[in-house]
């Protein structure tokens, strides 16, 4: 019999917020331990809630980049259970009216090769609520210790619908959801500071069974390929149980990254009854059309429609970039928006080779200096008159290279560069120029007619022999343009 | 006739003496800390109290008189307040054994605003463990009397509360009120109390019981002692979600002012039936026919919900306080039981060991109603008939300004009588809990003695947010009495 398997993810992501989600205190990560706290964070007697419109803000904004429904009405439950992360020992969270419902995430599958895009698919998201985050517990030898920094940081859950096929779906879904969130500025999704969490619910069926098969939640999948390993585990050692005519059991398992290999941490037994109830202590939030259109006003282009865009044709408003260009720089936000300031100032019809400075060079020369792109030296408007003066014959590719080192390094505009080095390309002596490009012509018979058979490229096979002449120096524009008007 | 001793005199006339010069703070203090002393053996009140802050407060306010910046007219008198408002630096037990050991680190917003008042805290107030209860006795500290008659109880949960009072041991306490604990402690200790619209005074930093339900609020001597106090700790807080952004008004002023038209007291049928103390029924009759004199036009209306109310607070309001409670579990302060071997029985034995036998039946009871399976018929089902409950208030105020019962069904109780009954015990709530359902303000004001001597309150009940109103009706009986000034021999 063949088997598919059925992924749902449940991935809580820490909003960005200057403080936490029921009390002014800051949030933040690397902080002495339990020195951001107060009464609200450690659950003393008589301590009260206040939410914190920000967090709010935050995760309609969430759900308004991936089209989920925004409820008119936000309202704060009590998930009851005891645990000594959890201060109050309930946490505040929302039950049966999440903020956000339905929506989708869009995801790329991996292409046939690098250069290749692979297919879209859409998953759709069962709901997005906000909740708030517990503390930590370090086990040592002489007991546990905790740390309430943590404690009360908004968290947002994003629950997926059981639809994803695969663990590279999975893998797709995270990359997807992790960059339209850093996009809209709502977080950092530093999976090694804990900011996006995932937990897997993992279940198989035979091909053609509509009813979901019992399902295994996979937890502290810590990284974006643990995620994608530990699914593929999991489907693997599912397959074998049900080979073995064994039947799967619905319980909780951990996955180990290091080690590849999982192991239950409880059974559907030992269940929480969590006691939901509405906690009295906060107010419902109406969400009105005007505070959410305040907040789509703000929202930036969604990741994959700014990739459409970058490779859309020039005529539709694109700028006809190649996929590897284009899926280099979109999920950085910063990047992709760099790139596109510097590409309408160049020109559109410059926008690839203003791509390629950016993805080979400029990436290199912030790696190598170790500097953010904000921090930089270099502007779009200073790539641009670079790619410009390249087009316009005044700068060969090779002193180019050299130019682009020293604005990155200095700031100066290309053009003074090239003034104070003598970098622009010499100052072509037509005559010279015309006995040349005459040699080369009588020189290659076969590249003059395949030209004048139309063949455009054959060109090329003669202006080689002319740079060969000119010792590289000669102005590639009047180099082409001598041997057109020859070859009329 | 002799001069009312200082330990008896209104906030008022205390005020006035502060003004005019010729009482000074330290000498209240100093007068109000003596009789604490002198009848607490007795009356056993205070939890705790710390004579040497106090007296350095008083020493403050004089100060700050002397040199023209007194902070208003409750600068340098002494308040008192309930073991469950929180003020920086000083036990804060809930008379819990899960607290026993507790100081708390913050200032609640009260005592914010009374220290912005400058006011003497003098004392923490006795109560029923967490504020639940109607006796005091369910404390694990100890048992307060009723200054009036020592071998009964002072009602509760407010117990220390309305005791101190009585007793004059204080001109004026805070208690809180979550099915009746300010009012009904008022009544059988005979004084004033006032419960607040939900939402008037800010919650942050009082134990929380029933979060929906309580309500912080002043006790004292007349009604205009207590319009005072709210005066001082009413207004929105931005540390509590649930206080309501709207003006306060000036409470005194409203005390004296001018009516445009008589008074319109609604008598609701349904609190003046079986279970009701003849001679509550009486004491409560007369006063009816005080306010007729005066001009007032009285009309019988109908609270139909009525015989629901109770059932409804005891699930909405033990279903919030399991939650509420979860926090005292032993891991960041309160007691946590020396044989705890693991986790859970740091959990299991530390609450076992912390809390008492009333509050672990409404902890169970709560838990019990919010569980899977459970919740539509108790929980939900107790929020629609609370609904049900504030409409048939809505209509009523349709008709009239406010309501008028008994505060209490009987006078105060012998200890120990109802100890073993809950039900027999949760019924001296029966004519108050229906105000918290609905979150409206609400006043006890004495209106009389048993043949016994012990006292007897009547409830005025107003519309939201309309406490100016409710005090200035409480007002026009209470000015014109002065039972409060039969005080007792305790």
């Amino acid at each position: 019999m063949q088997y598919e398997a059925v992924i749902g993810l449940e991935v809580h992501v820490q909003i960005k917020t200057r403080s936490k989600m029921f009390t002014r205190v800051a949030a933040g990560y690397g902080q002495p331990e339990n020195t951001l706290t107060d009464p609200t964070v450690l659950a003393l007697p008589g301590a009260l809630p206040v939410m914190n419109k920000a967090a709010v803000d935050a995760i309609i904004k969430a759900g308004l980049m991936l089209g989920c429904a925004i409820a008119p009405v936000c309202k704060w439950d009590r998930k009851n259970y005891f645990y000594p992360d959890s201060p109050k020992n309930y946490q505040i969270s929302q039950y049966d009216q999440p903020i956000c419902v339905g929506g989708a995430v869009e995801i790329e599958l991996p292409g046939p090769a690098r250069n290749v895009m692979g297919e879209h698919k859409s998953i759709p998201l069962t709901r997005i609520h906000l909740e708030e985050d517990v503390g930590k517990l370090n086990h040592g030898a002489g007991g546990s210790l905790i740390d309430y920094n943590r404690a009360g940081t908004p968290l947002m859950e994003i629950v997926s619908d059981p639809a994803l096929q695969s663990a590279d779906e999975a893998y797709a879904y995270l990359q997807s959801l992790r960059t339209s969130i850093v996009y809209a500025g709502i977080s950092d999704c530093d999976m090694e500071k804990g900011q996006l969490r995932c937990d897997a619910n993992v279940s198989i069926r035979p091909v053609g069974e509509t009813k979901l098969g019992t399902k295994v939640e996979l937890k502290n999948l810590n990284s974006i390929a643990f995620v994608r390993d530990g699914i593929a585990h999991e489907i693997a050692r599912q397959l074998a149980v049900v080979k073995a005519g064994g039947v799967i059991v619905q319980e909780t398992r951990d996955y180990d990254g290091l080690t590849g290999t999982s192991q239950s941490l409880r059974s559907k037994e030992m269940a929480h009854d969590y006691r939901y109830f509405p906690d009295p202590d906060l107010m419902p939030v109406k969400v009105d059309e005007n505070w959410k259109a305040r907040l789509a006003s703000e929202l930036p282009e969604r990741p994959f429609d700014k990739q459409r865009r970058f490779m859309a044709a020039e005529a539709d408003g694109g700028y006809a970039l190649p996929y590897t260009l284009a899926s280099v720089l979109v999920p950085d936000r910063e990047l992709s928006d760099w790139f596109e300031a510097a590409a309408k100032l160049a020109s559109p019809a410059l926008a690839q080779p203003v791509g390629n400075w950016i993805v080979n060079d400029l990436q290199r020369e912030l790696a190598g200096a170790g500097v953010a792109l904000a921090d930089v030296k270099i502007t779009p408007a200073a790539l641009a008159d670079l790619v410009k003066l390249i087009a316009a014959g005044t700068l060969l590719q090779n002193s180019a290279k050299e130019v682009f080192a020293e604005i990155f390094a200095t700031g100066e505009s290309p053009a003074a560069i090239v003034a104070r080095k003598g970098l622009a390309a010499a100052p072509t002596d037509t005559a010279e120029l015309e006995t040349w490009c005459r040699e080369a012509i009588a020189a290659n018979a076969k590249a003059v007619a395949e030209f004048k058979s139309g063949k455009e490229s054959a060109l090329n096979g003669l202006k080689g022999p002319v740079m060969k002449s000119a010792k590289g120096k000669a102005n590639p524009k009047a180099v082409d343009e001598t041997l057109r008007r020859l070859l009329a | 006739m002799p001069a009312t001793p200082l330990h008896f005199q209104t906030v008022s006339e205390l005020s006035a003496s502060l003004a005019a010069g010729t009482l000074t703070s330290v000498a209240l203090t100093e007068a109000i800390i003596d009789r604490t002393l002198a009848v607490e053996d007795r009356v056993q009140a205070f939890n705790s109290h710390d004579h040497e802050a106090a007296l350095a407060q008083a020493r403050d306010s004089d100060a700050r008189r002397a040199s023209g910046r007194a902070l208003g007219p409750l600068d340098g008198i002494p308040i008192g307040l309930k073991d469950v408002i929180a003020v920086r630096g000083q036990p804060l037990t809930a008379s819990s054994r899960i607290l026993a050991n507790f100081v708390s680190p913050y200032d609640s917003t009260v005592a914010t605003r009374l220290r912005a008042a400058g006011m003497v805290f003098w004392g923490r107030l006795n109560l029923d463990e967490f504020a639940m209860g109607s006796s005091t006795e369910n404390s694990a500290t100890r048992i307060t009397a009723n200054p009036h008659d020592l071998t009964r109880i002072p009602g509760g949960s407010s117990g220390g509360s309305a005791a101190a009072v009585a007793a004059g041991q204080l001109p004026a306490t805070l208690g809180s009120d979550t099915g009746g604990s300010i009012r009904q402690p008022a009544a059988l200790c005979g004084v004033v109390g006032l419960k607040p619209t939900y939402g008037r005074v800010s919650r942050y930093g009082l134990v929380a019981y029933a979060s929906s339900l309580d309500q912080i609020g002043p006790l004292g001597r007349t009604v205009e002692d207590v319009a005072l106090l709210l005066q001082a700790i009413a207004g929105p807080d931005e540390r509590d979600s649930t206080s309501f952004d709207t003006p306060v008004p000036d409470y005194r002023a409203a005390l004296a002012a001018p009516r445009q038209r008589p008074w319109r007291i609604g008598i609701p049928k349904e609190y003046f039936g079986a279970g009701l103390d003849p001679e509550v029924a009486a004491a409560v009759q007369t006063a009816i026919a005080h306010y007729r004199s005066l001009g007032a036009e009285i009309r019988e209306i109908s609270l139909p919900h009525t015989d629901y109310a109770l059932a409804a607070y005891y699930i909405i309001a033990t279903a919030e306080a399991s939650s509420n409670l979860a926090r005292f579990d032993g891991v960041r302060y309160g007691h946590r039981s020396p044989d705890a071997e693991n986790l859970l029985e740091v959990y299991f034995k530390s609450r076992a060991e912390g809390f008492g036998a009333e509050v672990k039946l409404r902890i169970i009871l709560g838990t019990y109603v919010l569980s899977s399976g459970y919740y539509d018929a108790y929980y939900g089902r107790a929020q629609k008939v609370r609904t049900l409950i504030r409409e048939d208030f809505v209509r009523a105020f349709g008709e009239v300004d406010v309501l008028l019962t008994p505060t209490a069904p009987t006078p105060a109780f012998k200890r120990g009588e109802k100890s073993a009954d809950p039900l027999a015990m949760y019924l001296a709530d029966i004519y108050t809990i229906g105000v918290n359902l609905a979150g409206l303000p609400a006043i006890s004001v004495p209106c009389g003695f048993t043949a016994a001597g012990l006292p007897i309150g009547l409830q005025l009940i107003g519309r939201p947010f309309a406490e100016a109103d409710l005090l200035a009706a409480a007002h026009a009986y209470d000015s014109a009495h002065d039972w409060t000034r039969r005080t007792p021999n305790c």
